[in-house]
């Protein structure tokens, strides 16, 4: 099915291009310095493409920037961060699909009103949970180990992806549903074989919220870890905030361009399943 | 303080359990990141290595250190403190306060640590009589760098007094050249405070308004001749300054942008990058009206983990922070100068140098203080509140009068 | 016996689904309303350093409004808040609306329009603080270029800075709300959509009357996610502006740390936190109540 190039696909696709521009500057800026030499931008050029172009920021934040005692680079952050956050993201997704299908699909008196309260842990302060979070792992034997992050993560998560999936699953017509237990489906059958089919694009606006979230975070991350399970970020940060040393911009954006990889790929490989259709063929049969 | 006391049983027990397990090894929080800072803490890595001790890193930087002591907090809130930690001289007070330090007197006893480190130091390393915290280095944030061609070619020396620096700047100014680089951040915003009010009022002055707290000197009339002084500097920086890194600002001295810096000196490490020579093409002199006086800033790693069998450990690594090869390697590196007195100043560089000699005078005649900008004059909560006037003045037509008169309301509230 | 089993089987099935919400139940009530309460024991407590628990009634409350900087916090938050989620509604709902005319590359430019959410703060702070700067960033290129009577220095103005951190945070999250409304558009029902094509509805109709009412639930997510995020803008501030010139763009966020943590004065870091769950509470709970209540 093509469409005509009419003069308002034209300037659609035109408004479109434009948009593109306004988000990419930033990334302009980031990808130049990063291939430049330091003294190029300490020397004023910064908005300027590099004039001798140079791959060493990028091999130097990958592989021997000093982010401590070593000169380690990234590299070695990449795995502690990917095993905390792969299991939190699935965990805490798979609780928001099911207590939205609950909240929907299941309902029970007051259950308005526990969505309300689930609702509201998406604003709690991380400051204030800071300390008796710190208490309770340390009381749990978590503190300073992988699972205790992803059980911090599982928990100030689950607030947002039920949001996303209640709030999907309240637009699909229960009739389904109903159906399906009168032809003898139980509860978990009907979630895995209507429900689930039907999730792509929720799932995918909730994983990426998720995986970004997670990825990015500085303050779980700082804090919960020990010495050999600090997360990319808290490196990414090591790598930057130098406070009282020579600030190397040029490896500091090549480090963050790099630590942002994993979630892009995620939004790139996700992003499939955001096509339409799918439920409309289901309800037809 | 009740609580903390339970928190710490259970963090000595908990640690017991898990240093058991790698029975010689120390987990250090720290915030030096940077690529000499750290390689040069890989000298203790390394020195400890040779006696059998692992070095766990725990680097977090950011702020100064904010981030750090944030990390901190929580690990001790868990029951899981590191070995040592990085500290500002104030935060090693008010950690000692808590009671959350142990002890490294034995070690200190052993090494005459009380004979080399300047007794100033000590007020913060030690409390009640007991070592809680080795100190690392000396920095001096009340440093002067001058970009030396401008000043030869406009004919100028470097000023001694404020009003020499209005002069100097204002014919620097004429003649369409930036007299001072700075970045519009609270800290250094705080660290130009620093310079006026031991610049202006001299060393009783800044002992009596800064370290003392004292309603009369922070309401007098010298306080508001500071704040005229601080919106008189503000006429010599460029329109551009609001949160700029110091590091750029540097830059601009370097550049030939600027004529100018108030800084610490480690800023010498930029100077160093761009292979010119402190002390020769970037002069360093001590900030105006503050010669014969020292403000010092210093990294002190504190004794945390109190359990029994890992004494020996953080013993080891106290007693390798303090050794003159490890002071002498850090700080060459680093641009401060070495926490005992008696290291050999030939490694250094002129203004190491002129550090070195300075801080024994200022030592002897009671000159050598604690930076407010850096940690070292109030708790955080006053240090905080008299950056927010600081800044708030500087950065707004606010007036001298209205100004101290706030000062004296913010210090006060903060005490409390 | 068979009549009991079944009917156990029964129980069993009806409780199942509250039993299949119970973890998350129990986990949002010790780790956010539990942690909410000790903070309000905290904020009425003389804690400094770390929690202790000394009462002192209200004399933090009383510090805290006494404080200027709070003031322009708790004002700079209602500017940023209603600027920041206004404008990326707006323009989530366009992008997402014009994303969804079958576009050819639709994926391509669906990830330029999220990758800004997929990088951390610490450094694109950076790269907005130089694009922002006059010296070095947009006006300085418009200057090279010969335009010299251009002018923005938002950045460096008190009256305008917070202004340019709402810039950042559009680019950083529009996108991502684009992608919330876009999920809500691929979830509509395309029958009706075709049905109500056919009856020859105007596509400006078809959005206004059957496609944006069906977008509140989206509606919802979004402005719940905006929300949180302008609440918690802290990595932003911090790395855009520090919360300066002076303290002209502090919020809330920077207060509640700097407090808490810097300062070492728990009780007035805890107390503020208070103030801004009521505050959040006050907003949210009667949108929350009109947007639930009805679909009963």
């Amino acid at each position: 099915m093509s469409i005509p190039l009419s003069f308002g696909r034209i300037s659609l696709y035109l408004l479109l291009g434009l948009f593109c521009i306004y988000y990419l500057l930033p990334l302009y800026v980031m990808v130049a310095n990063s291939l430049k030499p330091l003294d190029e931008i300490t020397s004023g050029g910064m908005m300027a493409l590099p004039s001798d172009w140079t791959l060493a920021p990028w091999r130097s934040a990958w592989s021997e920037a000093q982010v401590g005692v070593e000169a380690t680079g990234l590299r070695p952050y990449f795995t502690n961060s990917l095993v905390m956050v792969v299991p939190a993201v699935m965990i805490t997704t798979l609780m928001g699909a099911l207590n939205g299908y609950v909240l929907t699909k299941w309902r029970f008196r007051g259950d308005t009103l526990i969505f309300g309260l689930i609702l509201f842990g998406c604003f709690i302060p991380f400051q204030i949970v800071l300390i008796p979070m710190a208490r309770t792992l340390g009381l749990l034997g978590l503190s300073g180990t992988v699972p205790g992050l992803v059980f911090v993560h599982v928990i100030y998560g689950i607030s947002f992806s039920t949001l996303y999936f209640r709030n999907y699953y309240a637009a699909f017509p229960t009739e389904l549903v109903r159906a399906a237990e009168i032809d003898g489906a139980g509860f978990f059958t009907i979630f895995r074989r209507i429900l689930l089919p039907n999730s792509g694009p929720i799932a995918v606006v909730c994983v990426i919220w998720l995986f970004t979230n997670i990825w990015n975070d500085f303050l779980f991350g700082a804090s919960f870890s020990d010495f050999d399970s600090q997360p990319m970020t808290v490196a990414l940060n090591n790598l930057v905030q130098s406070s009282t040393g020579v600030k190397e911009y040029n490896v500091h954006f090549a480090g963050a361009i790099m630590a942002a990889l994993p979630t892009l790929f995620v939004y790139v490989v996700a992003g499939r399943f955001f096509v339409r259709g799918l439920m409309t063929g289901s309800v037809k049969g | 303080m009740k609580v903390p006391a339970k928190l710490l049983a259970t963090a000595a027990v908990s640690t017991l359990i898990s240093s058991a397990a790698m029975a010689q090894s120390v987990e250090v929080l720290h915030w030096w990141t940077a690529g000499g800072e750290a390689a040069a803490l890989n000298v203790l890595k390394e020195d400890l290595a040779g006696q059998g001790i692992g070095w766990e890193d725990m680097p977090v930087a950011g702020g100064g250190g904010e981030a750090a002591a944030t990390t901190l907090k929580a690990r001790v809130a868990a029951g899981n403190p590191p070995t040592a930690a990085q500290l500002l001289g104030m935060q090693v007070r008010e950690w000692a306060d808590e009671g959350a330090l142990g002890d490294l007197t034995a070690v200190a006893t052993e090494g005459h640590w009380a004979d080399v480190v300047p007794s100033a130091l000590q007020d913060f390393a030690v409390r009640d009589g007991k070592w809680n915290a080795v100190p690392v280095n000396i920095h001096r944030p009340n440093w002067l760098w001058i970009n030396a061609a401008i000043f030869e070619e406009n004919g100028l020396t470097p000023p001694t007094t404020w009003e020499e620096f209005n002069t100097v700047a204002q014919t620097l100014k004429d003649k369409g050249i930036t007299p001072l680089a700075h970045g519009g951040q609270p800290w250094q915003d705080a660290t130009i405070f620093d310079d006026v009010v031991l610049g202006i009022g001299g060393a009783d002055f800044y002992r009596k308004a800064i370290i003392e707290a004292d309603m009369d000197a922070l309401g007098s009339d010298t306080m508001v001749q500071v704040f005229n002084q601080m919106r008189t500097v503000r006429g010599f920086v460029d329109d551009n300054f609001s949160g700029r890194d110091w590091n750029l600002a540097t830059a601009m001295v370097l550049n030939g942008e600027a004529a100018m810096q108030l800084m610490g000196d480690w800023a010498k490490g930029e100077i160093v990058r761009a292979d010119m020579t402190p002390g020769t093409d970037i002069l360093c002199v001590t900030a105006p009206g503050t010669e014969g006086s020292y403000l010092f800033n210093t990294d002190f790693f504190a004794a945390f983990d109190v359990s029994d069998d890992n004494q020996a450990a953080q013993s080891a690594l106290a007693a390798s922070v303090m050794s003159p090869a490890f002071q002498e390697a850090f700080n060459l590196v680093k641009g401060s100068i070495p926490a005992r007195t008696d290291v050999a100043p030939d490694n250094f560089d002129a203004c190491g140098q002129k550090a070195m000699a300075d801080i024994k005078e200022a030592e002897a005649n009671g000159t050598l203080l604690g930076s407010l900008a850096h940690g070292h004059g109030q708790t955080s909560a006053v240090q905080r509140a008299i950056f927010d006037v600081v800044t708030e003045h500087f950065n707004s037509d606010m007036s001298a009068e209205d100004a101290v008169e706030e000062l004296q309301i913010a210090v006060e509230s903060a005490q409390l | 016996m068979a009549r009991s089993a079944s009917s156990a089987r029964a129980a069993l099935r009806n409780l199942l689904p509250r039993l299949v919400l119970s973890p998350s139940v129990a986990l949002i009530a010790i780790f956010v309303y539990g942690f909410i309460a000790f903070t309000s024991y905290l904020s009425f407590s003389d804690s400094r350093m770390l929690p202790s628990y000394g009462w002192v009634g209200l004399s933090n409350y009383e510090k805290l409004f006494s404080l200027r900087t709070w003031d322009i916090a708790l004002n700079n938050l209602a500017v940023f808040g209603i600027l920041y989620i206004a404008i990326c509604c707006v323009l989530g709902l366009m992008l997402a609306i014009l994303l969804d005319q079958r576009i050819r590359a639709e994926g391509f430019i669906r990830t330029i329009y999220l990758y800004p959410m997929a990088l951390s703060f610490i450094v694109t702070g950076v790269a907005w603080k130089w694009f922002l700067d006059p010296g070095i960033g947009l006006e300085a290129v418009m200057h090279d270029w010969g335009w010299t009577s251009f002018k923005f220095d938002w950045i460096k103005n008190r009256d305008m800075a917070i202004y340019t951190v709402v810039i950042a945070a559009v680019w950083q999250t529009s996108g991502f709300v684009m992608a919330t409304f876009l999920a809500g558009l691929r979830g509509i029902d395309a029958e009706m959509l075709r049905a109500a094509e056919v009856d020859g509805a105007s596509t400006f109709a078809l959005y206004r009357r059957i496609v944006i009412p069906q977008l509140r639930p989206a509606f919802l997510s979004a402005f719940v996610v905006l929300a949180h995020m302008a609440i918690k803008s802290y990595d932003l501030v911090v790395a855009l502006t520090n919360g300066g010139p002076g303290t002209a763009t502090e919020v809330p966020a920077t207060f509640m740390y700097s407090y808490t943590f810097t300062r070492n004065q728990m009780g007035i870091g805890a107390a503020s936190a208070e103030i801004m769950l009521l505050t959040i509470a006050a907003v949210i709970v009667p949108y929350l109540w009109s947007e639930l209540r009805e679909k009963r």
